[in-house]
């Protein structure tokens, strides 16, 4: 029986990366957005807001990036 | 062509359409529970994205012509039996609204037909066992642990944030995440299709052997489980969405993230998975990875029960089905007529409780009619209210309090009890 264990592993990293990576983004954008709500029920430290829109950008950003890198892996090579 | 190879071509798209709507779960279920997207939006948004996946990769389709069975002992009749097993299950398992695996469900079919046909020395077990049956098996493993990191992460900084700024962040992320899973459904689920029609074609001498499926077949495939996704598989989204845990926007978001990196990059590997376990193996993962959520083990048993039976089921009936339709042409008429006329028993079985917003609201939802006739749109959409009102961070809720959950313990602990009382909190 050809079972491909490298191809099977390559499977979970990649998930495993990918999906921590993006959600972990995902949620940090949003604790920088939160800097700009009024209600101040944080369980942490606010960020200022402009510390918090910029955090939020570049982990937009950086999230985008991931998803858009596993298109062109899938779709172009 | 001749007119066995057009009825096996039409009844491959058929059964790609009841993949379609038993499946509209895996990509939507999770954002209409939460509140993300209503119930009629996100079936067609999931419809047009699974059209859109069809096109993206053709990996999965020639593991499926080119290696799961010897297709120069294979006739287009034996095909046709193992769909007509396929098609059989799925319908009897979106009745009473179970999430089985479609794909099972096909190589089920395939390989009981292609076993009682030629002999078991034509099924390339290989293959089988090391690209279909392995990674059916540890997809929904892998899926849970993915979520379940994610999930576990993903509340750990979102907790950090302001409560109603992050749930309404994650519900929006969530139309996006949900997107992404029907775009994978559209490339993993109609490349199976577009698989079974390639190896119809080949077996006829049409195509030579280990052809890559034509342009009209992918068009074809694409267009049939889309419009089965837009119909919308209200049952099995009701189990999916609400029946496993009473999910939240974050994990949510979690649980299809890990699906979409699952299928995508098991896809591009040629990996034949089922999103549909991929997708309950993440719900599971990211409602353990929630400390405070509540897993309903008992219908996740359920599912596994028939995750289990799907595959043998499905075989037994394309044996059947084979076996008859490769008697001749009577025989094959034989089995389509039984096909259309087990598939409209089921579906008037399952038009026997009227689906609207004002029966749902009058219905008596018990033990009785779990995953039975009372889901629909009305319903799906009215819980999705009621969660999305009361959604809330763990760290802002007292542990293993989940919406709903409070009336369906009272109730036996059912989940489907106390839904018309959301109905009517919506209302």
């Amino acid at each position: 029986m050809a079972v491909h264990w490298g191809s099977l592993l390559a499977v979970f990293l990649v998930s495993l990366g990918a999906a921590v990576a993006v959600v972990a983004l995902v949620a940090t954008a949003l604790w920088g957005i939160s800097a700009r709500a009024v209600t101040a029920d944080a369980a942490a430290p606010r960020l200022s807001r402009r510390m918090g829109a910029a955090v939020a950008a570049v982990s937009l950003t950086a999230a985008a990036l991931v998803v858009l890198f596993g298109f062109w892996v899938i779709i172009v090579r | 062509m001749s007119t066995l190879v057009i009825a096996v071509v039409l009844t491959a798209l058929v059964f790609d359409f009841t993949n379609g709507f038993h499946d509209t779960a895996n990509a939507m279920a999770t954002s209409i529970a939460t509140g993300a997207l209503r119930p009629r939006v996100a079936v067609v948004l999931a419809g047009v994205l699974n059209l859109v996946g069809a096109f993206l990769s053709v990996e999965v389709a020639l593991t499926i012509s080119g290696g799961l069975v010897d297709e120069a002992r294979i006739t287009p009749a034996v095909i046709f039996g193992g769909l007509v097993g396929a098609i059989l299950w799925n319908l009897v398992t979106w009745l009473v609204g179970l999430p089985s695996s479609s794909s099972h469900a096909l190589f089920g079919g395939l390989i009981g037909a292609t076993w009682v046909f030629a002999g078991s020395g034509a099924i390339n077990v290989s293959t089988v066992a090391g690209k279909v049956l392995l990674p059916l098996a540890l997809s929904p493993v892998v899926a849970g642990v993915v979520a379940l990191s994610a999930t576990w992460i993903g509340y750990r900084i979102a907790t950090r944030g302001d409560r109603r700024t992050t749930t309404r962040g994650f519900q929006r992320a969530q139309i996006v995440s949900a997107s992404m899973i029907a775009l994978a459904h559209g490339t993993n689920d109609a490349q199976k299709t577009m698989g079974v029609i390639t190896l119809t074609l080949i077996t006829v001498g049409l195509l030579p052997a280990h052809s890559a499926p034509p342009l009209w077949v992918v068009l074809a495939a694409g267009l049939a489980i889309a419009a089965g996704t837009a119909t919308g598989g209200w049952r099995i989204i009701h189990t999916l969405g609400r029946r496993i845990s009473d999910i939240e926007s974050p994990q949510g978001f979690a649980a299809e993230t890990a699906s979409a990196a699952v299928i995508l990059s098991s896809a591009h590997l040629g990996f034949a998975l089922s999103t549909t376990q991929v997708v309950s193996g993440a719900v599971l993962g990211s409602a353990a990875g929630r400390r405070a959520g509540p897993v309903r083990w008992r219908v996740a048993g359920r599912m596994a029960a028939v995750w289990l039976l799907t595959l043998p089921a499905a075989a037994v009936v394309g044996a059947l089905a084979a076996w008859v339709s490769a008697r001749g042409t009577g025989g094959t008429v034989l089995v389509g007529a039984v096909l259309v006329v087990v598939s409209a028993g089921i579906y008037g079985l399952s038009r026997r409780t009227p689906v609207s917003a004002a029966t749902v609201g009058a219905a008596t939802v018990g033990a009785a009619t779990v995953g039975a006739a009372t889901v629909g749109a009305a319903t799906v959409g009215a819980a999705t209210v009621g969660a999305a009102t009361v959604s809330e961070l763990p760290a802002q809720r007292s542990p293993g309090h989940a919406p709903g959950n409070s009336a369906a313990a009272e109730h036996g602990g059912d989940p489907q009890v106390g839904q018309p009382a959301a109905a009517a909190r919506a209302a």
